[in-house]
Protein backbone atom coordinates (compact mmCIF):
# COMPACT_ATOMS: atom_id res chain seq x y z
CA UNK A 1 0.00 0.00 0.00
CA UNK A 2 1.40 3.82 -1.01
CA UNK A 3 1.95 5.80 2.33
CA UNK A 4 -0.10 8.44 2.83
CA UNK A 5 3.08 10.73 2.67
CA UNK A 6 6.02 10.12 1.36
CA UNK A 7 9.02 12.14 2.61
CA UNK A 8 12.84 10.91 1.15
CA UNK A 9 16.19 12.75 1.71
CA UNK A 10 14.22 16.33 1.61
CA UNK A 11 16.43 18.87 1.47
CA UNK A 12 15.28 22.63 2.11
CA UNK A 13 17.47 25.48 1.79
CA UNK A 14 16.82 29.37 1.78
CA UNK A 15 19.13 32.28 0.77
CA UNK A 16 18.95 34.95 3.09
CA UNK A 17 21.55 38.00 3.19
CA UNK A 18 23.32 36.38 0.23
CA UNK A 19 24.28 33.09 1.96
CA UNK A 20 22.93 29.89 1.71
CA UNK A 21 21.71 28.09 4.76
CA UNK A 22 20.25 24.92 4.97
CA UNK A 23 17.30 24.28 7.21
CA UNK A 24 16.97 20.66 6.37
CA UNK A 25 19.20 18.38 5.19
CA UNK A 26 17.69 14.53 4.17
CA UNK A 27 15.33 14.25 6.33
CA UNK A 28 12.97 10.88 5.57
CA UNK A 29 10.01 9.97 6.83
CA UNK A 30 6.75 7.80 5.40
CA UNK A 31 3.04 8.27 7.43
CA UNK A 32 0.71 5.94 6.28
CA UNK A 33 -3.04 6.45 6.17
CA UNK A 34 -4.49 6.72 9.26
CA UNK A 35 -1.43 6.89 10.96
CA UNK A 36 -0.81 9.80 13.77
CA UNK A 37 2.89 10.81 14.03
CA UNK A 38 4.20 13.36 15.71
CA UNK A 39 7.66 15.40 15.12
CA UNK A 40 9.56 16.30 18.31
CA UNK A 41 13.23 18.27 17.95
CA UNK A 42 14.88 21.56 19.54
CA UNK A 43 13.46 24.63 17.91
CA UNK A 44 14.64 25.88 14.82
CA UNK A 45 15.71 22.00 13.49
CA UNK A 46 13.28 22.90 10.03
CA UNK A 47 10.16 20.91 11.69
CA UNK A 48 7.95 23.53 10.84
CA UNK A 49 9.74 23.58 7.25
CA UNK A 50 9.16 19.97 6.32
CA UNK A 51 5.15 21.04 7.01
CA UNK A 52 5.35 23.89 5.02
CA UNK A 53 7.07 22.21 2.28
CA UNK A 54 4.37 19.53 2.05
CA UNK A 55 1.82 21.76 2.29
CA UNK A 56 2.97 23.32 -1.36
CA UNK A 57 4.39 26.86 0.70
CA UNK A 58 8.06 26.43 -0.05
CA UNK A 59 9.56 24.73 -2.97
CA UNK A 60 11.92 21.86 -2.28
CA UNK A 61 15.59 22.36 -2.95
CA UNK A 62 16.13 18.19 -3.33
CA UNK A 63 14.57 14.85 -2.33
CA UNK A 64 11.35 13.56 -3.18
CA UNK A 65 7.89 14.36 -1.65
CA UNK A 66 5.00 12.14 -2.17
CA UNK A 67 1.21 12.92 -1.13
CA UNK A 68 -0.86 9.87 -2.50
CA UNK A 69 2.34 8.32 -4.20
CA UNK A 70 2.29 11.56 -6.15
CA UNK A 71 5.05 13.92 -6.37
CA UNK A 72 4.65 17.21 -5.28
CA UNK A 73 3.28 19.85 -7.65
CA UNK A 74 1.88 23.10 -5.98
CA UNK A 75 -0.16 22.57 -3.10
CA UNK A 76 -1.36 18.86 -3.10
CA UNK A 77 -5.36 17.59 -2.95
CA UNK A 78 -6.50 16.44 0.65
CA UNK A 79 -3.72 18.41 2.73
CA UNK A 80 -5.09 20.66 5.24
CA UNK A 81 -2.75 23.13 7.37
CA UNK A 82 -3.77 24.00 11.50
CA UNK A 83 -1.26 27.38 11.82
CA UNK A 84 0.49 28.01 15.07
CA UNK A 85 -0.87 30.99 15.67
CA UNK A 86 -4.49 30.17 14.00
CA UNK A 87 -4.25 32.06 11.28
CA UNK A 88 -8.42 33.41 11.74
CA UNK A 89 -9.60 36.43 9.86
CA UNK A 90 -10.19 39.29 12.22
CA UNK A 91 -12.27 41.13 9.83
CA UNK A 92 -14.64 37.31 10.27
CA UNK A 93 -16.94 35.96 12.76
CA UNK A 94 -16.22 32.11 13.62
CA UNK A 95 -19.06 30.91 11.42
CA UNK A 96 -17.58 32.83 8.20
CA UNK A 97 -14.18 31.60 9.43
CA UNK A 98 -15.08 28.06 9.31
CA UNK A 99 -17.32 27.95 6.41
CA UNK A 100 -14.24 29.69 4.35
CA UNK A 101 -13.15 26.25 2.88
CA UNK A 102 -16.52 25.58 2.14
CA UNK A 103 -17.60 28.61 0.47
CA UNK A 104 -14.35 28.98 -1.57
CA UNK A 105 -15.37 25.34 -2.68
CA UNK A 106 -18.61 26.70 -3.90
CA UNK A 107 -21.12 24.75 -1.89
CA UNK A 108 -24.28 26.51 -1.19
CA UNK A 109 -25.40 28.84 1.49
CA UNK A 110 -27.15 26.28 3.47
CA UNK A 111 -24.94 22.99 3.45
CA UNK A 112 -22.66 25.54 4.46
CA UNK A 113 -24.38 26.67 7.54
CA UNK A 114 -25.33 23.52 8.29
CA UNK A 115 -22.06 22.03 8.35
CA UNK A 116 -20.62 24.85 10.35
CA UNK A 117 -23.10 23.95 13.06
CA UNK A 118 -21.88 20.71 13.27
CA UNK A 119 -18.04 21.37 13.47
CA UNK A 120 -18.95 23.95 15.67
CA UNK A 121 -21.15 21.53 17.96
CA UNK A 122 -18.32 19.34 17.79
CA UNK A 123 -15.42 21.66 18.68
CA UNK A 124 -17.60 22.70 21.69
CA UNK A 125 -18.54 26.17 20.37
CA UNK A 126 -22.02 25.97 19.82
CA UNK A 127 -23.18 29.39 21.11
CA UNK A 128 -20.25 31.17 19.54
CA UNK A 129 -20.44 31.67 15.62
CA UNK A 130 -21.51 35.14 15.08
CA UNK A 131 -18.65 35.87 17.87
CA UNK A 132 -15.33 37.99 16.07
CA UNK A 133 -12.32 35.99 17.11
CA UNK A 134 -10.51 38.99 18.98
CA UNK A 135 -13.64 37.95 21.49
CA UNK A 136 -12.41 35.01 21.93
CA UNK A 137 -9.41 33.46 24.35
CA UNK A 138 -6.18 31.75 22.73
CA UNK A 139 -8.23 27.99 23.48
CA UNK A 140 -11.20 29.07 21.82
CA UNK A 141 -9.47 30.35 18.80
CA UNK A 142 -7.31 27.01 18.36
CA UNK A 143 -10.56 25.34 18.21
CA UNK A 144 -12.13 27.44 15.53
CA UNK A 145 -9.03 26.60 13.53
CA UNK A 146 -9.31 23.24 14.65
CA UNK A 147 -12.95 23.51 12.83
CA UNK A 148 -12.35 25.18 9.67
CA UNK A 149 -9.26 22.53 9.23
CA UNK A 150 -11.96 19.98 9.59
CA UNK A 151 -14.48 21.74 7.44
CA UNK A 152 -11.95 21.61 4.77
CA UNK A 153 -12.01 17.81 5.43
CA UNK A 154 -8.30 16.60 4.56
CA UNK A 155 -7.30 13.38 4.68
CA UNK A 156 -3.99 14.74 6.21
CA UNK A 157 -3.45 17.13 8.81
CA UNK A 158 -0.59 19.13 8.77
CA UNK A 159 -0.32 20.61 12.24
CA UNK A 160 2.37 23.01 13.82
CA UNK A 161 2.85 23.43 16.90
CA UNK A 162 -0.90 23.83 16.84
CA UNK A 163 -1.15 24.26 21.03
CA UNK A 164 2.32 25.87 21.64
CA UNK A 165 1.43 29.28 22.70
CA UNK A 166 -1.62 28.09 25.04
CA UNK A 167 -0.78 28.13 28.83
CA UNK A 168 -0.29 24.49 30.06
CA UNK A 169 -4.09 23.87 31.45
CA UNK A 170 -5.39 25.19 28.26
CA UNK A 171 -3.04 22.63 26.54
CA UNK A 172 -4.36 19.42 27.98
CA UNK A 173 -8.28 20.68 27.40
CA UNK A 174 -7.68 21.45 24.12
CA UNK A 175 -5.04 18.01 23.45
CA UNK A 176 -7.99 16.10 25.14
CA UNK A 177 -10.62 17.25 22.74
CA UNK A 178 -8.56 16.50 20.15
CA UNK A 179 -7.55 13.24 20.40
CA UNK A 180 -11.28 12.60 20.73
CA UNK A 181 -12.18 14.21 17.38
CA UNK A 182 -9.42 12.28 15.95
CA UNK A 183 -9.90 8.92 17.14
CA UNK A 184 -13.65 9.27 15.60
CA UNK A 185 -12.62 10.95 12.30
CA UNK A 186 -9.43 8.71 11.88
CA UNK A 187 -7.17 10.89 9.91
CA UNK A 188 -3.28 10.78 9.12
CA UNK A 189 -1.53 13.76 10.92
CA UNK A 190 2.01 14.75 11.10
CA UNK A 191 1.64 16.83 14.62
CA UNK A 192 4.90 19.22 15.13
CA UNK A 193 5.49 19.97 19.17
CA UNK A 194 8.26 20.68 21.70
CA UNK A 195 6.37 18.88 24.01
CA UNK A 196 7.52 15.55 24.13
CA UNK A 197 4.52 14.50 26.90
CA UNK A 198 1.91 15.57 24.86
CA UNK A 199 4.22 13.48 21.33
CA UNK A 200 3.70 10.47 23.24
CA UNK A 201 0.07 11.02 24.61
CA UNK A 202 -1.23 11.59 20.93
CA UNK A 203 0.85 9.95 18.25
CA UNK A 204 1.22 6.39 17.19
CA UNK A 205 4.94 7.21 16.02
CA UNK A 206 7.29 9.94 17.61
CA UNK A 207 10.00 11.20 15.38
CA UNK A 208 12.97 12.86 17.02
CA UNK A 209 14.99 15.35 14.74
CA UNK A 210 18.34 16.92 15.18
CA UNK A 211 19.40 20.35 15.31
CA UNK A 212 19.76 22.32 12.04
CA UNK A 213 20.07 21.50 9.22
CA UNK A 214 17.22 18.98 10.57
CA UNK A 215 16.42 15.35 9.70
CA UNK A 216 15.42 12.72 11.48
CA UNK A 217 17.52 11.09 14.10
CA UNK A 218 15.45 8.58 16.09
CA UNK A 219 11.68 6.82 15.85
CA UNK A 220 9.52 5.23 18.64
CA UNK A 221 6.57 3.30 18.42
CA UNK A 222 4.12 4.48 20.21
CA UNK A 223 2.85 1.10 21.29
CA UNK A 224 0.38 2.15 24.47
CA UNK A 225 -3.24 0.91 23.55
CA UNK A 226 -5.89 3.20 22.03
CA UNK A 227 -8.37 4.61 23.23
CA UNK A 228 -6.51 6.44 24.69
CA UNK A 229 -7.25 8.95 27.89
CA UNK A 230 -4.77 12.36 27.09
CA UNK A 231 -3.90 12.51 30.56
CA UNK A 232 -3.84 9.65 32.53
CA UNK A 233 -2.07 7.44 30.20
CA UNK A 234 0.78 10.00 31.56
CA UNK A 235 0.62 7.98 34.70
CA UNK A 236 1.70 4.01 33.63
CA UNK A 237 4.88 2.63 33.79
CA UNK A 238 5.16 2.15 29.76
CA UNK A 239 4.66 6.10 28.81
CA UNK A 240 7.36 6.51 31.70
CA UNK A 241 9.93 4.46 29.73
CA UNK A 242 9.11 6.18 26.38
CA UNK A 243 9.48 9.66 27.87
CA UNK A 244 12.74 8.42 29.23
CA UNK A 245 13.86 6.80 26.20
CA UNK A 246 12.87 10.14 23.80
CA UNK A 247 13.92 12.41 25.91
CA UNK A 248 17.17 11.18 25.91
CA UNK A 249 17.02 10.90 21.81
CA UNK A 250 16.76 14.47 22.22
CA UNK A 251 19.04 15.51 24.72
CA UNK A 252 21.79 12.87 23.20
CA UNK A 253 23.32 16.15 20.85
CA UNK A 254 22.60 18.73 23.45
CA UNK A 255 25.66 20.65 25.19
CA UNK A 256 27.18 18.62 27.48
CA UNK A 257 26.43 20.52 30.36
CA UNK A 258 22.40 19.90 29.54
CA UNK A 259 22.95 15.95 29.08
CA UNK A 260 24.26 15.93 32.49
CA UNK B 1 -10.88 64.91 36.00
CA UNK B 2 -10.78 61.73 34.48
CA UNK B 3 -11.44 61.99 30.64
CA UNK B 4 -12.74 58.37 30.38
CA UNK B 5 -15.34 59.66 32.94
CA UNK B 6 -16.99 62.30 30.54
CA UNK B 7 -20.26 61.46 29.25
CA UNK B 8 -21.06 62.48 25.32
CA UNK B 9 -23.51 65.15 26.58
CA UNK B 10 -21.35 66.48 28.74
CA UNK B 11 -18.61 66.75 25.84
CA UNK B 12 -21.38 68.36 23.79
CA UNK B 13 -21.95 70.93 26.06
CA UNK B 14 -18.49 71.41 26.40
CA UNK B 15 -17.58 72.07 23.27
CA UNK B 16 -20.74 74.65 22.35
CA UNK B 17 -19.63 76.74 25.34
CA UNK B 18 -16.34 76.96 23.88
CA UNK B 19 -17.85 77.78 20.56
CA UNK B 20 -20.23 80.70 21.83
CA UNK B 21 -17.69 81.90 24.00
CA UNK B 22 -15.44 81.94 20.54
CA UNK B 23 -17.63 83.85 18.77
CA UNK B 24 -18.89 85.84 21.37
CA UNK B 25 -15.07 87.13 21.88
CA UNK B 26 -14.89 87.98 18.42
CA UNK B 27 -17.65 89.83 18.25
CA UNK B 28 -16.57 92.05 21.45
CA UNK B 29 -13.17 92.51 20.06
CA UNK B 30 -14.08 93.66 16.65
CA UNK B 31 -14.06 97.02 16.28
CA UNK B 32 -13.33 97.74 19.91
CA UNK B 33 -9.90 95.83 19.90
CA UNK B 34 -9.22 95.29 15.75
CA UNK B 35 -11.17 97.36 13.25
CA UNK B 36 -13.39 95.19 11.75
CA UNK B 37 -12.37 95.60 8.23
CA UNK B 38 -9.52 93.05 8.94
CA UNK B 39 -11.79 90.63 11.34
CA UNK B 40 -15.05 91.42 10.05
CA UNK B 41 -17.80 89.89 13.35
CA UNK B 42 -19.88 87.20 13.27
CA UNK B 43 -22.65 88.88 12.75
CA UNK B 44 -21.61 90.67 9.77
CA UNK B 45 -20.51 86.94 8.45
CA UNK B 46 -23.98 85.41 9.25
CA UNK B 47 -25.83 88.42 7.61
CA UNK B 48 -23.55 87.88 4.84
CA UNK B 49 -24.18 83.99 4.57
CA UNK B 50 -27.98 84.71 4.72
CA UNK B 51 -27.49 87.10 1.70
CA UNK B 52 -25.49 84.57 -0.18
CA UNK B 53 -27.95 81.51 0.44
CA UNK B 54 -31.84 83.68 -0.49
CA UNK B 55 -29.58 85.21 -3.99
CA UNK B 56 -28.67 81.77 -4.89
CA UNK B 57 -24.82 82.36 -5.20
CA UNK B 58 -24.36 79.69 -2.03
CA UNK B 59 -25.70 76.74 -3.64
CA UNK B 60 -24.08 78.15 -7.18
CA UNK B 61 -20.66 77.90 -6.39
CA UNK B 62 -21.27 75.17 -3.26
CA UNK B 63 -22.41 72.65 -5.78
CA UNK B 64 -19.75 73.45 -8.36
CA UNK B 65 -16.77 72.93 -5.26
CA UNK B 66 -18.80 69.90 -4.06
CA UNK B 67 -19.00 68.38 -7.36
CA UNK B 68 -14.82 68.75 -8.27
CA UNK B 69 -14.32 67.86 -4.78
CA UNK B 70 -16.34 64.57 -4.66
CA UNK B 71 -16.22 63.15 -8.16
CA UNK B 72 -11.99 63.91 -7.98
CA UNK B 73 -11.97 62.40 -4.77
CA UNK B 74 -13.76 58.98 -5.82
CA UNK B 75 -11.72 58.89 -9.16
CA UNK B 76 -8.67 60.02 -7.32
CA UNK B 77 -9.58 56.79 -4.04
CA UNK B 78 -10.38 54.31 -6.98
CA UNK B 79 -7.06 55.08 -9.06
CA UNK B 80 -5.03 55.15 -5.74
CA UNK B 81 -6.03 52.12 -4.61
CA UNK B 82 -6.02 50.11 -7.57
CA UNK B 83 -2.47 51.62 -8.04
CA UNK B 84 -1.59 50.45 -4.41
CA UNK B 85 -2.76 46.49 -4.71
CA UNK B 86 -1.07 46.17 -8.16
CA UNK B 87 2.12 47.86 -7.60
CA UNK B 88 1.85 45.60 -3.72
CA UNK B 89 1.50 42.72 -5.40
CA UNK B 90 4.06 42.96 -8.38
CA UNK B 91 7.14 41.91 -6.96
CA UNK B 92 9.93 43.45 -9.07
CA UNK B 93 7.47 45.46 -11.53
CA UNK B 94 7.06 47.65 -8.46
CA UNK B 95 10.42 47.73 -7.79
CA UNK B 96 11.13 49.44 -11.10
CA UNK B 97 7.94 52.03 -10.92
CA UNK B 98 8.45 53.22 -7.50
CA UNK B 99 10.78 55.77 -7.19
CA UNK B 100 9.03 57.57 -10.34
CA UNK B 101 5.48 57.24 -8.52
CA UNK B 102 7.07 58.49 -5.10
CA UNK B 103 8.87 61.23 -7.67
CA UNK B 104 5.52 62.63 -8.63
CA UNK B 105 4.12 62.50 -5.32
CA UNK B 106 6.95 64.91 -4.31
CA UNK B 107 5.63 67.86 -7.19
CA UNK B 108 4.11 70.74 -5.34
CA UNK B 109 0.46 70.45 -7.12
CA UNK B 110 -0.11 73.32 -7.19
CA UNK B 111 2.27 74.05 -9.65
CA UNK B 112 0.42 71.44 -11.75
CA UNK B 113 -3.21 73.60 -11.85
CA UNK B 114 -1.22 75.64 -14.99
CA UNK B 115 -1.24 72.63 -16.99
CA UNK B 116 -4.38 71.15 -16.28
CA UNK B 117 -5.68 74.53 -17.21
CA UNK B 118 -4.40 74.43 -20.54
CA UNK B 119 -5.13 70.73 -21.15
CA UNK B 120 -8.58 71.16 -20.06
CA UNK B 121 -9.89 74.97 -19.64
CA UNK B 122 -11.43 76.20 -16.58
CA UNK B 123 -14.11 73.86 -16.49
CA UNK B 124 -14.81 71.81 -14.11
CA UNK B 125 -12.64 69.13 -15.59
CA UNK B 126 -9.40 70.96 -14.97
CA UNK B 127 -10.44 71.04 -11.23
CA UNK B 128 -11.40 67.45 -11.03
CA UNK B 129 -8.11 66.71 -12.13
CA UNK B 130 -6.16 68.82 -9.60
CA UNK B 131 -8.40 67.05 -6.63
CA UNK B 132 -7.47 63.55 -8.05
CA UNK B 133 -3.79 64.48 -8.19
CA UNK B 134 -4.26 65.50 -4.48
CA UNK B 135 -5.72 62.20 -3.19
CA UNK B 136 -4.14 59.46 -5.52
CA UNK B 137 -1.13 59.53 -3.86
CA UNK B 138 -2.20 59.72 -0.31
CA UNK B 139 -4.58 56.37 -1.40
CA UNK B 140 -1.86 54.75 -3.45
CA UNK B 141 0.83 54.91 -0.55
CA UNK B 142 -1.62 54.29 1.97
CA UNK B 143 -2.86 50.67 0.26
CA UNK B 144 0.25 50.18 -0.90
CA UNK B 145 1.50 49.64 3.03
CA UNK B 146 -1.30 48.45 3.96
CA UNK B 147 -1.22 45.29 1.19
CA UNK B 148 2.64 44.64 2.39
CA UNK B 149 1.78 44.63 5.38
CA UNK B 150 -0.65 41.48 5.18
CA UNK B 151 -0.06 39.26 8.34
CA UNK B 152 2.14 36.46 5.71
CA UNK B 153 0.33 33.41 7.18
CA UNK B 154 -3.57 34.42 6.33
CA UNK B 155 -2.35 34.18 2.82
CA UNK B 156 -0.14 30.74 3.41
CA UNK B 157 -3.86 29.98 4.41
CA UNK B 158 -6.02 30.71 2.07
CA UNK B 159 -2.85 29.04 -0.55
CA UNK B 160 -3.16 25.78 1.13
CA UNK B 161 -7.44 25.83 0.89
CA UNK B 162 -6.00 26.45 -2.69
CA UNK B 163 -8.16 30.11 -2.91
CA UNK B 164 -8.34 31.63 -6.30
CA UNK B 165 -6.27 34.75 -6.62
CA UNK B 166 -10.43 37.04 -6.90
CA UNK B 167 -11.35 34.81 -3.30
CA UNK B 168 -7.95 35.96 -1.85
CA UNK B 169 -8.56 39.86 -2.58
CA UNK B 170 -12.13 39.24 -1.10
CA UNK B 171 -11.36 36.93 1.65
CA UNK B 172 -8.14 38.83 2.62
CA UNK B 173 -6.88 41.68 1.09
CA UNK B 174 -9.68 44.10 1.24
CA UNK B 175 -10.53 43.68 4.48
CA UNK B 176 -7.13 43.89 5.53
CA UNK B 177 -6.79 47.23 3.83
CA UNK B 178 -10.39 48.29 5.01
CA UNK B 179 -8.90 50.65 7.78
CA UNK B 180 -5.88 52.20 5.47
CA UNK B 181 -8.87 53.04 2.72
CA UNK B 182 -10.66 55.01 5.20
CA UNK B 183 -7.38 56.54 6.54
CA UNK B 184 -6.40 57.71 3.12
CA UNK B 185 -10.12 58.95 2.72
CA UNK B 186 -10.06 60.81 5.56
CA UNK B 187 -6.85 62.72 4.96
CA UNK B 188 -8.13 62.98 1.42
CA UNK B 189 -11.30 64.58 2.28
CA UNK B 190 -9.24 67.30 3.24
CA UNK B 191 -6.26 67.74 0.47
CA UNK B 192 -9.66 67.01 -2.08
CA UNK B 193 -10.68 70.29 -0.58
CA UNK B 194 -7.92 72.44 -0.92
CA UNK B 195 -7.15 70.92 -4.55
CA UNK B 196 -10.81 72.36 -5.59
CA UNK B 197 -10.36 75.42 -3.94
CA UNK B 198 -6.86 76.42 -5.21
CA UNK B 199 -8.00 75.21 -8.89
CA UNK B 200 -11.19 77.70 -8.24
CA UNK B 201 -8.26 80.17 -7.12
CA UNK B 202 -6.38 80.27 -10.56
CA UNK B 203 -8.95 80.24 -12.62
CA UNK B 204 -12.76 79.81 -12.42
CA UNK B 205 -16.11 81.52 -12.71
CA UNK B 206 -17.70 79.18 -10.46
CA UNK B 207 -16.75 77.79 -6.61
CA UNK B 208 -16.25 78.54 -3.44
CA UNK B 209 -12.63 79.45 -4.19
CA UNK B 210 -13.87 81.75 -6.54
CA UNK B 211 -16.82 82.94 -4.11
CA UNK B 212 -13.81 84.30 -2.11
CA UNK B 213 -11.47 85.60 -4.61
CA UNK B 214 -14.58 87.78 -5.81
CA UNK B 215 -15.13 88.84 -2.35
CA UNK B 216 -11.39 89.26 -1.72
CA UNK B 217 -10.94 91.68 -4.99
CA UNK B 218 -13.97 93.86 -3.55
CA UNK B 219 -12.56 93.94 -0.05
CA UNK B 220 -15.25 92.07 1.29
CA UNK B 221 -14.32 90.49 4.06
CA UNK B 222 -17.73 89.28 6.00
CA UNK B 223 -17.81 87.55 2.25
CA UNK B 224 -13.62 85.88 2.59
CA UNK B 225 -14.75 84.49 5.97
CA UNK B 226 -18.32 83.70 4.64
CA UNK B 227 -16.44 81.08 2.33
CA UNK B 228 -14.39 80.03 4.33
CA UNK B 229 -17.06 78.83 7.05
CA UNK B 230 -18.82 76.58 4.28
CA UNK B 231 -15.76 75.26 3.26
CA UNK B 232 -15.15 74.31 6.98
CA UNK B 233 -18.59 72.84 7.28
CA UNK B 234 -18.16 70.96 4.19
CA UNK B 235 -15.02 69.32 5.59
CA UNK B 236 -16.44 68.27 8.93
CA UNK B 237 -19.49 66.84 7.92
CA UNK B 238 -17.85 64.62 5.04
CA UNK B 239 -15.06 63.64 7.95
CA UNK B 240 -18.01 62.99 10.35
CA UNK B 241 -19.28 60.86 7.46
CA UNK B 242 -15.79 58.54 7.22
CA UNK B 243 -16.06 58.04 11.09
CA UNK B 244 -19.30 56.74 11.00
CA UNK B 245 -18.70 53.94 7.49
CA UNK B 246 -15.25 53.24 9.74
CA UNK B 247 -17.51 52.17 12.76
CA UNK B 248 -19.39 50.07 10.51
CA UNK B 249 -16.81 48.48 8.32
CA UNK B 250 -14.27 47.72 11.25
CA UNK B 251 -16.62 46.64 13.46
CA UNK B 252 -14.58 43.28 14.13
CA UNK B 253 -11.90 45.65 16.18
Amino acid sequence: MTPKLAIDGLRVAYRADGRETLAVDGATLHVADGEFVAIVGPSGCGKSTILKVVAGLIPPSGGDVRVDGKPLDGVPDGVGMVFQHDALLPWKTVRDNVRLPLALRGLPHAEQNAEVDRLLTLVRLGGFADYFPRALSGGMRKRVALARTLAYNPSLFLMDEPFGPLDAQTRIHIGREFLDIWQRVGKSVVFITHDVEEAIALADRVLVMTARPGRVKAAFAIDLPRPRAFEEVRFTPRFRDLQAEIWHALTGDAPAELVS
Amino acid sequence: MNASRATPASTLVGRIVVGVVILALWELCSGRLFSDFWISRPSAIAHSLAQMATSGDLWWNLSATLQETLSGLAIGMVVGTLLGIVLAWSGRFSDWLYPYVMALYSLPKVALAPLFVVWFGIGIWSKILMVTSFVVFVAFYNVYEGVRGIDRDLLDMMKTYKASRMQVLTWVVFPAIAAWILTSLRLGIGLALIGSVIAELVGANRGMGYAITKAGNTLDTPGIFAGLFVIMVVAVVLEAAVVQIERRVLRYR
